[in-house]
């Protein structure tokens, strides 16, 4: 049977198990969203209201569920608008196909009403793209993009699908068994001599330290992990992608790493003698100066992308493989062993850490993000799946909402994209409709895609948006007051009254001021089925402890003072 | 004529996929990455489908691996090898355009020539062509002994490697072939007909 380029490309999409898709229509696309008419019972379309939004709704999709998450946008701007999007999931490692119409094959090149030489634009945000000249090459190109997408490290794959090719037809045959690429093999395994090393270097430390990051999850190794830690009595750091990695509540888990990491995380890291990173590629935010960085410390480093090995920091046992096929190399010959006086030291640190935490501190009529984090922590039972935005709400999110369960923190780590919270929410409910999504976004980064609201709305999308918001910039602003002696260039904020906005859209809002109000409108907000707001007026000039200066040492940190002492 | 184990040039040879925009996914990985290289051959091989490159890093072996686990990660790239000590020919073309219009610099171009394995291409009374094959190293050392007659032009191939004796490198990798697969499909073969 003949099936136009059109048809074919929803073909592709069924036999690859997609049953929600996001997108915006236009020009050089509408032959495939024609042809969507005939699979609406299949496969639902989500209209977004601008292209980003779309590539972050795939996103937040694919790391809610693992599967890969589709976008589909038109050539030239629409195409355009989707790069913010790869581009985060690039560098998250977020599995994404991105399909794009493109002008007809006859007009590329000149200059053509909405064209934009997408994969050109797309080559360095994306794992790999194509640009289909041929309609019998598409189902063949729908397979690849999909196998790359979500194989080895997962990211992004752009189709750019000419006008022309969406309309001409062949013979659809869908290729049957798995893709071979020969330029293309993700590792697995570790040789028996990298086992052997690594076990060496365990069985050798005394004060060593687990790295966790996100590759464990994708990996699907979060039993090895925990196994490996309670079994050698090993603590673990997480990274802010790798929290959920193990559950945050479990004795051997000592918090986050890095900037605004737990002090305990980070200075045990640097008194460390072995590190022990997985899934983790030693981003700057996590090592601080790498000229100091754990610099007593032997390190084995194990992920599946073999040029993260010795990229920022040399590895002595250097393994490029799957870690949960890896960790299982590993785990039978691992001894049970204790370090009990290296936990006493953590411990010490976690203690300290404790007392200086703001929750602990009397702050009658002010309402601070970590108060606001925290109550939201306990009335969601701990147990949602948070999307945030990038700012201090997300580092305070990720100190103040332990995360139990791998994949219910979803936040753009490497990137740092703002705008990103809000779609990539409305995505991970899409892949998760059954679980309370909650979108944390401060008052800046939900101006950037705030206008997903309409597509929440027109969805009936179950999510609450919780807007944590100072009337700044918050993180540039604390950057502004520690480095910049307070010139607050550029970072007060304007901001509409986002209840009365959302009144606007239909959805059901609450503004709290006090911490009293909290719970009554986080309350109101999970009762109703479908989008909801609150806007959380907080403190102005919050800070986030600790942080450690971009490019000062890890273990040089600025901490808050505890009660009674000078800040 | 073994190229010389020069201690921080190194050479690294892949295989790639011979489709449009292959050699650019490969320059915006070098720009991207800021990796500094000395030299870039692209050509083709005895199969249709598979390019070859030789890439020149003047940073030393651990710089060059980082290169090669990058170029891996690129789809189209099927087999990247570091020509770590391992003897191998390499070669590298020079086109130089001399001065000739006196018979002083006609006399030492040619006692130049003899020496080396270079010859005079194109000669006419006022330039000469001289065609030089070598490895970097000799290619340089004959630049520079040619350069006072006076170089008005001058194109190098860059350097092109490859190892000596049975070490092949190749690559059994041929494109799915769609007609192929396609005729394969329809006599009810691997493929999902609807």
């Amino acid at each position: 049977m003949q099936l136009s380029g059109a048809e074919i490309i929803m073909e592709c999409l069924l036999r690859e198990s997609v049953d929600v898709m996001f997108g915006y229509p236009g020009g050089a696309i509408l032959p495939t969203y024609d042809a969507m008419t005939l699979y609406n019972d299949r496969i639902h379309h989500v209209l977004v209201r601008h292209e980003q939004g779309a590539s972050h709704m795939a996103d937040g999709y694919a790391r809610a569920t693992g599967d890969v998450g589709v976008c589909i946008a038109t050539s030239g701007p629409g195409a355009t608008n989707l790069v913010t999007g790869l581009a985060t999931a690039m560098m998250d490692s977020s599995p994404i196909v991105a399909i794009t119409g493109q002008v007809p094959i006859p007009a590329i090149g000149s200059d053509a009403f909405q064209e934009t030489d997408v994969t050109g634009v797309t080559l360095p945000v994306t794992k790999h793209n194509y640009l289909v000249t041929d309609v019998n090459e598409l189902a063949y190109i729908m397979k690849e993009a999909f196998h790359i997408a979500r194989t080895g490290r997962p990211g992004p794959v752009l189709v750019d699908v000419p006008k022309d090719v969406q309309i001409a037809k062949t013979e659809f045959i869908y290729p049957e068994g798995d893709i071979v690429l020969p330029g293309y093999s993700p590792p697995s395994t570790a040789s028996q001599h990298q086992i052997d090393g690594a076990l060496q270097l365990i069985s050798e430390a005394e004060r060593p330290v687990i790295l966790a990051g996100h590759g464990i999850m994708m990996s699907g190794a979060t039993q090895e992990l925990q196994e490996l830690a309670e079994r050698a009595q090993i603590p673990v750091a997480l990274t802010l992608l790798g929290k959920g990695s193990m559950p945050e509540n479990h004795p051997m888990v000592i918090g986050m790493m890095g900037m605004h990491g737990e002090a305990s995380s980070n200075l045990a890291i640097q008194e460390a003698d072995l590190l022990i990173a997985l899934g983790m590629r030693f981003d700057d935010r996590v090592t601080g100066n790498l000229k100091t960085y754990a610099q007593n410390a032997r390190k084995i480093h194990i992920d599946i992308d073999p040029s993260e090995i010795h990229k920022n920091v040399r590895a002595d046992v250097g393994i490029a493989g799957d870690l949960k096929i890896v960790l299982n190399q590993l785990l039978p010959k691992l001894a049970r062993k204790s370090h009990p006086q290296w936990m006493n030291r953590i411990r010490d640190w976690l203690e300290d850490s404790s007392e200086r935490d703001i929750l602990n501190y009397e702050t009658p009529g002010r309402l601070l993000t970590a108060q606001v984090i925290n109550d939201l922590w306990s009335l969601t039972g701990g147990d949602a799946i948070t999307v945030t935005d990038v700012g201090q709400h997300q580092m305070l999110e990720a100190q103040y909402y332990p995360h139990q369960r791998p994949s219910t923190l979803i936040t753009s780590g490497g990137l740092g994209t703002m705008g990103f919270g809000f779609p990539a929410a409305i995505g991970a409910k899409f892949g998760k409709p059954d679980e309370e999504v909650w979108a944390i976004v401060g008052d800046g980064g939900f101006q950037m895609t705030m206008c997903e609201m309409a597509t929440a709305v027109q969805e009936n999308s179950n999510v609450n948006i919780a807007i944590i918001n100072n009337n700044f910039l918050g993180m540039v602003r604390q950057w502004q007051e520690l480095f910049y002696e307070k010139r607050y260039q550029a970072t007060p904020m304007f901001n509409p009254d986002f209840c009365r906005l959302a009144d606007a859209f239909s959805i059901p809002n609450r503004c709290v001021r006090q911490r009293e109000e909290i719970e009554e409108a986080v309350n109101f907000a999970r009762g109703i089925d479908g989008p909801t707001l609150i806007e959380f007026v907080v403190e102005k000039e919050e800070m986030v402890y600790p942080m450690v200066p971009a490019g000062a040492d890890l273990h040089d940190m600025k901490r808050r003072p505890k009660p009674g002492e000078a800040e | 004529m073994t190229a010389q184990p020069d201690n921080n040039k190194v050479t690294i040879v892949a295989l790639v996929e011979n489709e449009p925009g292959v050699l650019n996914r490969i320059a915006s990985l070098f720009r991207r990455r800021a990796f500094n290289i000395d030299s870039l051959t692209v050509g083709r091989t005895h199969k249709p489908h598979i390019s070859r490159m030789t890439i020149r890093v003047d940073a030393g072996q651990e710089y060059a691996k980082r290169i090669a686990t990058n170029l891996q990660k690129l789809v189209n790239v099927i087999d990247v090898r570091v020509l770590d000590n391992e003897p191998h020919v390499e070669r590298d073309l020079a086109l130089i355009k001399v001065r000739n219009d006196d018979a002083n610099s006609r006399n030492t171009i040619t006692e130049i020539c003899d020496r080396y394995p270079a010859r005079i291409v194109d000669i006419g009374p006022k330039v000469a062509i001289i065609e030089m094959v070598g490895t970097e190293a000799i290619v340089e050392q004959f630049i520079e002994e040619v350069r006072p007659t006076g170089i008005v032009e001058m194109i190098r191939t860059g350097m092109v490697s490859m190892g000596r004796g049975t070490r092949i490198h190749d690559t059994d990798f041929t494109r799915h072939d769609l007609a192929q697969a396609i005729a394969q499909a329809r006599a009810g073969g691997n493929g999902h007909k609807i």
